[in-house]
């Protein structure tokens, strides 16, 4: 098929509608609003249903009663808002609803700014919400892979009964990209047995909750999740590599800051440096083994990590996952700001200097 | 043809849907109405996108001596839609070359309608400029509707077509074609007419058998790692 001009923010909108969203619950705030805009247009033509809620906490809310009665439901918000969303995805991850979040990141902490960011990286990858839960965390770096994500997103989210998060930054739901409408692998789903869509004469009630007072039917619950978990880390992890196979300085990086990365890599390399780059695309889970094992390699002599974010987030899972065995360095910018290709340039070269 | 021989009238107001490239068109336009000794002011009046405006340009407008009217960064950043009252200035200084860069869509254009009694006592083409790889606008009639609600919430006139179709660095002599047939058939059916085309430098020596001149344009509106 032939390729079209998209925006970011419209493409997470459309793929979603592609993928059978039935329900879109949001409420605007930048740099995320079309998303919003977009739905409100276009999923009803498409048999959906978009409501823009009073709040986003009233968005995740609606998504959990869409989610609880099987339907396909997402709402998206940027920094701030999902914040606000986080009472109800632990609710839902309780529940066991699947649903899609789509985070297009701004600069924080607080209202920070309506420019880039990635400081939500613990939010999304930890769990923002009370409890033992995890979210599938995707994180796409241009507008190409964002269509791709949302539309698996769904899938996703059915086959574990977990929320699934695109985590985009600003940036990538801003910009306008030339991308293609290609076939994403569908999955093979379970019809959803367990949806409170009325009794429909089955012999039992089904329930959506998060409250379980007795707590030996919590800790089953944790269990149960726990293993849930296990499944996804063991299916669903998924990395990216650029000239990895020679690298003495390894850049790990995801989103927009990894697009930045590949143009330093080639200039590093035209400088006669040899630089790789490493960028996980699941966030949680991370790419824990693959990175070590890249890290491990006796080419390796250091690693620069580079996020939008001021003090490091991804920072902890690569350092996690490398364990010491090679010295990692930080180049980040937040409040809006992005790290430039100039930057990274210089920030290889000193730490390939100190490591040397 | 010089860019002042394509753009004849003292106003240009670049006007479409989300996404054709009115704001690139916008900042080559301006440069090349200064680099030809214009007296050029570039008002960006864009307050829907929050990223990539002309007045991310600020510094290259400068040294070309085009005067920059944007809102002030604090309510830009405030997400705050104000419009600067120093819009004013190009719209009564007929001496100067002005060149409006508007937001997306009739909701971007909403921006015109308070200046509607001043723009038309001046000398000023309202352009409209299409994309064909803009999926909500690649056919004639989703085009026609988008420029007569713009016109409609602008209570302006639309003069001409812009054929800015592109597909970002992927965009090829066949895009600017596809885009020309497109623009004919709003053309046809509006009855406005087509004013130019607009195509990279590297792609003009590929289109010298269009009917219509082509503005040449340089990518300003770079990104982060380009």
């Amino acid at each position: 098929m032939a390729k079209e001009l998209w925006k970011g923010n419209e493409a997470i909108a459309e793929a979603a509608i592609r993928a059978g969203c039935d329900c879109f619950f949001g409420y605007p705030i930048t740099p995320q609003s079309e998303v919003p805009e977009y739905m409100s247009v276009h999923l009803p033509k498409a048999g959906g249903v978009f409501v823009q809620s009073e709040s986003e906490v009233a968005a995740i809310n609606m998504v959990y009663g869409a989610a609880g009665a099987g339907m396909r439901a997402m709402t998206s918000s940027s920094s701030p808002g999902i914040s606000l969303k986080q009472e109800g995805i632990t609710y839902l991850a309780a529940a066991e609803l699947p649903c899609v979040i789509v985070n297009v990141m701004r600069g924080g902490p607080g209202l920070g700014t309506i420019q880039p960011g990635q400081g939500d990286y613990f939010q999304a990858t930890r769990g923002g919400g009370n409890g033992d839960y995890r979210t599938v965390v995707l994180a796409p770096s241009d507008v190409q892979e964002t269509a791709d994500f949302v539309q698996e997103a769904f899938d996703i989210a059915d086959q574990y009964r977990n929320p699934v998060v695109v985590l985009a930054d600003g940036l990538i739901g801003q910009m306008m990209e030339p991308i293609e409408w290609r076939p994403v692998p569908k999955r093979q789903l379970p019809p959803k047995t367990w949806a409170a869509n009325g009794k429909k004469g089955r012999d039992h009630t089904n329930v959506i909750n998060s409250l379980f007072l007795n707590p030996e039917e919590c800790d089953d619950l944790n269990q149960r999740l726990a293993a849930k978990y296990a499944e996804i880390e063991k299916n669903e992890i998924r990395w990216d590599t650029a000239f990895c196979d020679d690298a003495e300085v390894l850049i790990t990086a995801y989103g927009t800051p990894a697009r930045i990365a590949l143009t330093a890599l080639d200039v590093l390399r035209e400088q006669g440096i040899r630089a790789g780059l490493f960028r996980p695309v699941t966030l949680w889970p991370f790419p824990e083994r693959a990175l070590r094992e890249t890290a491990s390699k006796p080419h390796v002599k250091v690693i620069l990590d580079v996020e939008m974010s001021s003090t490091g987030q991804m920072l902890d899972d690569v350092r996690l996952a490398v364990e010491g065995r090679k010295p990692i360095r930080y180049l980040g910018h937040a409040g809006g700001i992005m790290p430039t290709a100039e930057e990274m340039i210089e920030a290889a070269k000193t730490a390939l200097k100190e490591a040397q | 043809m010089t860019a002042a021989e394509i753009f004849t009238h003292r106003l240009t107001i670049i006007t479409g849907h989300y996404g054709t490239g009115k704001t690139e068109l916008a900042v080559n336009l301006a440069l090349a109405l200064a680099g030809e000794g214009a007296r050029v002011a570039l008002a960006d009046l864009d307050n829907v996108n929050p990223y990539f405006r002309s007045r991310e340009r600020r510094a290259l407008l400068a040294e070309a001596g085009i005067r920059l009217i944007a809102t002030s960064q604090a309510c830009t950043d405030a997400d705050i839609p104000s419009v600067p009252a120093e819009l004013l200035a190009v719209l009564e200084d007929r001496t100067l070359r002005g060149v409006l860069d508007i937001g997306g869509d009739p909701v971007g254009a909403r921006v015109l309608a308070r200046f509607q009694p001043q723009i038309v006592r001046e000398d000023y083409q309202l352009l409209c400029v299409l994309n064909a790889n803009r999926p909500e606008v690649r056919t004639a009639e989703s085009a026609a509707v988008c420029l007569r609600s713009i016109e409609a919430t602008t209570g302006l006139t639309c003069s001409a077509l812009v054929n800015n179709t592109h597909l970002c660095g992927e965009t090829t002599p066949e895009d600017v074609r596809r885009g020309a047939a497109l623009t004919e058939a709003v053309s046809r059916g509006t009855g406005i007419p087509i004013l130019c085309h607009t195509a990279e430098t590297r792609l003009l020596p590929a289109l010298s058998d269009l009917k219509e001149p082509v503005f040449p344009i340089s990518i300003r509106m770079k990104k982060p790692w380009e």
